[in-house]
C-alpha cells in the first residue's frame, strides 16, 4: 500500500528553538490519522511544511509517493492536498457559493478566461452547490462569508477544501472556538468523510480525536513520541506523563 | 585618481545624507507599519527653515537648531494630528493621506516662501577647502557634513543598540504587548520615535541647503531616492538603511560620473553622452532590480 | 435601494458624457469640450488604476509612467515622421489605428518587465517599487534629448484616424468617448469572468487562493500589463489632445492623482473612478483657477478623503454595509 503522506527527518529551527525535531510520520492512504500535543509543541510548523508554508531545514514530505519537498503551496493543492487554517481564511466579501466556485474553478485547469460571466457558469456552480450540501450549507449559498457564523465558516473552509477533490485533506484545528453543538455537527460531516478520502486532523477536542481516528500520533516539543492506535495512546505511560495527564488535572 | 577620491567622498556624502532619511523612514515604518510619503517634505522644511532663518539674522550657524526644531515639532504635531489615525488603516489610506501632506507643505512652501529657489551661506569658518592629500583641495563644508553624518550614524546605533529606548525600537509593533506590559506608553513611544525620524530628515535638510539650491519638491526626488534605500536594504531595518544609502549613494554618484566616460569606449561622443545620462539617472534602479530578483525582501530582511 | 442610487448615478454620467457635445455650445463651448475630454481620458487611467488598485489589491504608485508612455510613442512615431527621420528602419506613422495600438504594446511590455519584478514582492514594497521604477522611466525621458529630454515633443498635428484629420474638439471627443466605453466594456467583462475571480479571491484571501491551488502571481501579472495597457491608451488619447508628450506626463505627482482619483470616486466600481476623474478635475480646476496656492486647500482636501470617505463619491452615494 503506498502512504499518502510520509515525513522523513523533518527539521524546522526558528533562531534557537526547534519546532521540528527529526519528525518521521506515515499516513496511509484512507486513514483518519490525528495528530495532537500540547500548545507550543510544534504542531502548526509541522502542518505548515506539509502544506508548503514553510520550507523545512532538513528532511522530505511525500505525497501519495512523490517528492513534495520543494513544491510551492498551490502545487501541493493541485496534487490532491486540501486544507483548513487554525484561522478561518475564506474570501470573506464572496458568498458561500462563490467560494467554493473558487475551488471548483481551480480543478478545471488555468482560468485566463476573460469574458463569460463566472457567477452564471453551471460548471462552476453545479459542483460547488453539491460539496455546500455536503457539508450542511446548502441553505446559506448566496449569503456572504463574512455573514455566516463561525461554525458556518468552519463547514464552508471543509468545503473549500472538499472541492478541490483532494486525497487528503489536512484539517487544523477544524473545532477550535466551537460550541458544542457546532462540534458534533462537523463531527458527524467529518464522520462520513472518513474512509473515503486521508485525513489528517490536528486537534485540541479529544471527544473528537478519539471519535475519529484510526491512528494518532502526538508531538511534544517538536519529537513525535508515540504513534498507535486510540486505545494504546490512551493507556501509554509517556503520552500520559506529557500530555492526556496534564489535561486530567 | 583625484577625481575617483574626490568622486567617492561625494559619493559618501550623498550616502550620510540619504542614511539620514532612510533611518527614520524605515523606523517609522518597522515600528508603526505607516508608510509615509511626507518624510521628504520634512528634510524640505528642515532646508526652508535653516535657510530662512539663517539669512534673516546673518547667521548661518543658527540654521541648524532653527531646522532641527522646526522639523522635529512639525513631525510631532503631524503624528499626533494625521499620522496617528493612520496606524490602523491599510497602506493605501497612509499613501494617499501623506501624499495630500506633500501637496500642502508644497503649496505652502510656495506661498509663504516663493516658487524661485533660495541659496544659504556656508558658515564661513567652513567655507574654504581643506587639502585631504597633496594637490587635491576638498570643500571644507562638505568634510563638516560627513563627520556630523558619521556621528549621528554612531548615535543612532547607540541608541538602539544600548539604551532602553533602542531595546524599545527593536521590539517593534508586533510586540506591542510586550511593550506595554513593560509599562510604556505605546503612544508616546510612537510619537518620539516619529518626531526623532523627523529631525534626522531636517537635519539631512539642512546639512545638503548650502550644497544645493532649496526649493520647492526637493523632498520628493529624495524620498523616492530613500524608497530605492530602503527596499535594497530592506524595510524595517537600521543596518540595511545604512548599507542600502552606501551602495545607492556610490552607484549614483560613481555612476553619474563615469558611465559617461566608461561608455566612450564603445560609442561616439555625442551619443555616449547622451545615453551616458540615461544610464547614469537610471543606475540606482538597476540596482534596486538586481537585488530585488536576488533577494526580494531586500538585503537586510526583516521578521518571516 | 443602494442599487438603484448607483444605477441612477452611473446612468446619469453616462448621460452626462454624451450631452456634452450638444450642451458645449451653450456653456463654453470648445473649452468645455477639452475639458471634458480630459475626464474621459483620464477616466480611462483611473479605471485601469482600479483593476489593480480595487479589484487586485495592488497599490501601484507608478502609473503614469505607462500612460506617458503611451504619449511619447504617439509623438515620437509622428516625429520621426514629420522629421523625415526613419527609427530603425520604420519612417514613422501618424495613423491612429497603427499608432495607438503600438503604444498599448509598448506600455504593456514595459508593464511586463516591471510587473514580472515588482509583483514578487508585495505590500508596502510593492509601493515603493512601483514608485521607484515609474521614476526610472521617467528619467531615461528626460535624458533622451533628442526627442526632447525635459522640454517634451510636440506633435504637428493631431493623428489621422483611419485617413481622416481629426480637425475638429467634438470629433476627438467622440473618439476618446468611444475608447473610454471599450475600456469600460473589457473592464466589466474581465472582474466577472473566471479571471477577474482569481484577481479578486486574491485580493481578499491570498493564502486561501493558494491552498486552492491558485498561483496568483500569474494572474496579477496579467491584470499589471491590460492596466498598463489601458494606461497607454489614454497616453496617446492624451497627447493627441495637447498634440505633445513630456515627461510630467510620466511624474509621480501624477501617478499620486491618479491614485487619488480612484480612491476619490470609489475603489472596486466600475463608474466610480470615472466620476473620481471628473471630480478631481472639477476641484482641480475650479481650485487653481481661484488661487495660484491651491495645493494648500488641495492637500488637506486629498488628506480627509484618506482619513473620513475611503469608499470615495461611489460609496457615499451607495450607503451602507462596506
Amino acid at each position: 500500500m503506498t502512504l499518502a503522506l510520509e515525513t522523513i527527518g523533518l527539521t524546522k529551527s526558528f533562531a534557537a528553538l526547534r519546532a521540528s525535531d527529526a519528525v518521521s510520520l506515515q499516513i496511509e492512504e484512507r486513514e483518519s490519522h490525528a495528530l495532537i500535543g500540547p500548545n507550543g509543541a510544534g504542531k502548526t510548523t509541522l502542518i505548515g511544511q506539509l502544506t508548503g508554508e514553510i520550507i523545512p531545514d532538513s528532511g522530505r514530505v511525500h505525497l501519495f509517493g512523490t517528492d513534495v519537498t520543494q513544491w510551492s503551496v498551490p502545487r501541493r493543492a493541485l496534487h490532491g492536498l486540501g486544507r483548513s487554517f487554525q484561522i478561518t481564511q475564506l474570501c470573506m466579501s464572496f458568498t458561500a457559493l462563490d467560494n467554493v466556485a473558487l475551488a471548483i474553478q481551480a480543478t478545471q485547469g488555468h482560468s485566463f478566461r476573460f469574458l463569460a460571466d463566472a457567477s452564471k457558469d453551471k460548471k462552476l456552480n453545479d459542483p460547488a452547490r453539491d460539496v455546500l450540501a455536503r457539508v450542511g450549507l446548502a441553505d446559506r449559498a448566496t449569503i456572504e462569508a463574512q455573514y455566516l457564523s463561525h461554525g458556518e465558516r468552519r463547514q464552508l473552509e471543509l468545503a473549500c477544501a472538499l472541492a478541490l477533490g483532494p486525497r487528503i485533506l489536512v484539517l487544523d484545528e477544524p473545532m477550535a472556538g466551537m460550541g458544542p453543538q457546532e462540534s458534533a455537527r462537523m463531527i458527524e460531516i467529518l464522520q462520513a468523510l472518513r474512509g473515503e478520502i486521508t485525513i489528517l486532523l490536528v486537534e485540541h477536542d479529544m471527544d473528537a480525536v478519539f471519535a475519529l481516528a484510526d491512528r494518532i500520533s502526538v508531538l511534544v516539543n517538536g519529537t513525535l513520541i508515540a504513534t498507535d492506535r486510540p486505545a494504546a495512546i490512551r493507556a501509554n505511560e509517556q503520552v500520559r506523563a506529557a500530555y492526556l495527564g496534564t489535561e486530567a488535572h | 585618481m583625484q577625481l575617483l577620491i574626490e568622486q567617492l567622498l561625494n559619493g559618501l556624502q550623498l550616502s550620510l545624507t540619504l542614511f539620514l532619511l532612510a533611518a527614520g523612514l524605515t523606523l517609522v515604518f518597522g515600528i508603526m507599519g505607516v508608510i509615509n510619503l511626507a518624510h521628504g517634505s520634512l528634510y524640505m522644511l528642515g532646508a526652508y527653515a535653516g535657510a530662512s532663518v539663517a539669512a534673516k539674522l546673518g547667521n548661518p550657524w543658527m540654521a541648524l537648531p532653527s531646522a532641527l526644531l522646526a522639523s522635529a515639532l512639525v513631525g510631532i504635531v503631524m503624528e499626533y494630528l494625521i499620522v496617528r489615525p493612520l496606524y490602523a488603516r491599510d497602506h493605501l489610506a497612509q499613501v494617499l493621506a501623506t501624499f495630500g501632506l506633500i501637496l500642502f507643505f508644497n503649496g505652502f512652501i510656495a506661498w509663504a516662501v516663493g516658487r524661485p529657489p533660495i541659496m544659504m551661506d556656508t558658515p564661513a569658518a567652513l567655507s574654504g577647502f581643506i587639502e585631504i592629500l597633496p594637490g587635491l583641495p576638498y570643500p571644507t563644508y562638505r568634510l563638516a557634513v560627513m563627520g556630523a553624518g558619521v556621528c549621528v550614524a554612531l548615535g543612532l546605533w547607540y541608541i538602539i543598540a544600548r539604551t532602553r529606548l533602542g531595546m524599545l525600537i527593536r521590539a517593534g509593533s508586533d510586540k506591542r504587548d510586550m511593550v506595554e506590559a513593560l509599562g510604556v506608553n505605546i503612544a508616546v513611544l510612537f510619537t518620539l520615535v516619529f518626531g526623532l525620524g523627523a529631525l534626522l530628515a531636517g537635519l539631512a535638510g539642512v546639512m545638503v541647503a548650502p550644497i544645493r539650491s532649496v526649493q520647492v519638491g526637493m523632498g520628493e526626488q529624495v524620498l523616492i531616492t530613500t524608497f530605492v534605500v530602503i527596499v535594497v536594504g530592506g524595510i524595517g531595518s537600521i543596518r540595511g538603511a545604512f548599507i542600502g544609502s552606501l551602495l545607492i549613494g556610490m552607484c549614483d554618484t560613481l555612476g553619474r560620473a563615469y558611465a559617461p566616460i566608461l561608455l566612450k569606449l564603445w560609442l561616439s561622443g555625442s551619443i555616449a553622452d547622451g545615453f551616458g545620462a540615461a544610464l547614469a539617472s537610471i543606475m540606482i534602479y538597476l540596482v534596486m532590480a538586481i537585488v530585488l530578483i536576488v533577494k526580494p525582501r531586500g538585503l537586510f530582511p526583516v521578521g518571516g | 435601494m443602494g442599487l438603484n442610487r448607483s444605477t441612477l448615478l452611473a446612468f446619469l454620467l453616462i448621460a452626462a458624457l454624451i450631452a456634452v457635445p450638444f450642451a458645449a455650445p451653450y456653456i463654453g463651448g470648445n473649452y468645455i469640450i477639452t475639458q471634458a475630454t480630459r475626464v474621459v481620458i483620464f477616466g480611462i487611467v483611473a479605471l485601469s488604476l482600479d483593476l489593480l488598485i480595487g479589484r487586485s489589491n495592488l497599490v501601484s504608485f507608478g502609473h503614469a509612467a505607462y500612460f506617458g508612455l503611451g504619449g511619447y510613442v504617439v509623438a515620437i512615431a509622428s516625429f520621426h515622421l514629420a522629421n523625415d527621420i526613419p527609427l530603425l528602419g520604420w519612417a514613422g506613422s501618424n495613423e491612429a489605428l497603427v499608432v495607438w495600438p503600438l503604444a498599448m504594446l509598448v506600455s504593456g511590455l514595459a508593464a511586463l518587465v516591471v510587473g514580472a519584478l515588482c509583483l514578487r514582492t508585495s505590500g508596502v514594497y510593492f509601493i515603493m517599487i512601483t514608485l521607484a521604477f515609474a521614476q526610472m522611466i521617467y528619467f531615461i525621458f528626460v535624458a533622451l534629448k533628442f526627442y526632447g529630454g525635459d522640454d517634451g515633443l510636440s506633435m504637428r498635428s493631431r493623428n489621422l484616424f483611419a485617413g481622416e484629420r481629426i480637425t475638429n474638439a467634438t470629433t476627438f471627443y467622440w473618439i476618446c468617448l468611444g475608447a473610454l466605453a471599450l475600456c469600460l466594456l473589457v473592464q466589466w467583462r474581465l472582474i466577472v469572468s473566471r479571471f477577474g475571480r482569481v484577481l479578486s479571491g486574491g485580493a481578499a484571501n491570498e493564502r486561501r487562493m493558494a491552498a486552492m491551488g491558485y498561483s496568483i502571481y500569474a494572474y496579477r501579472l496579467v491584470a499589471f500589463v491590460i492596466a498598463g495597457m489601458m494606461a497607454g491608451l489614454a497616453g496617446a488619447l492624451y497627447a493627441n489632445l495637447n498634440r505633445f508628450a513630456s515627461p510630467d506626463m510620466m511624474s509621480w505627482l501624477l501617478s499620486g492623482e491618479f491614485m487619488v482619483m480612484v480612491i476619490m470616486g470609489g475603489v472596486a466600481s466600475l463608474f466610480g473612478p470615472i466620476i473620481g476623474a471628473a471630480v478631481f478635475l472639477l476641484v482641480e480646476t475650479s481650485l487653481s483657477g481661484a488661487t495660484e496656492h491651491w495645493q494648500i486647500f488641495f492637500g488637506p482636501f486629498v488628506l480627509l478623503i484618506a482619513l473620513y470617505a475611503p469608499r470615495g463619491v461611489w460609496g457615499l452615494v451607495r450607503g451602507g454595509g462596506k
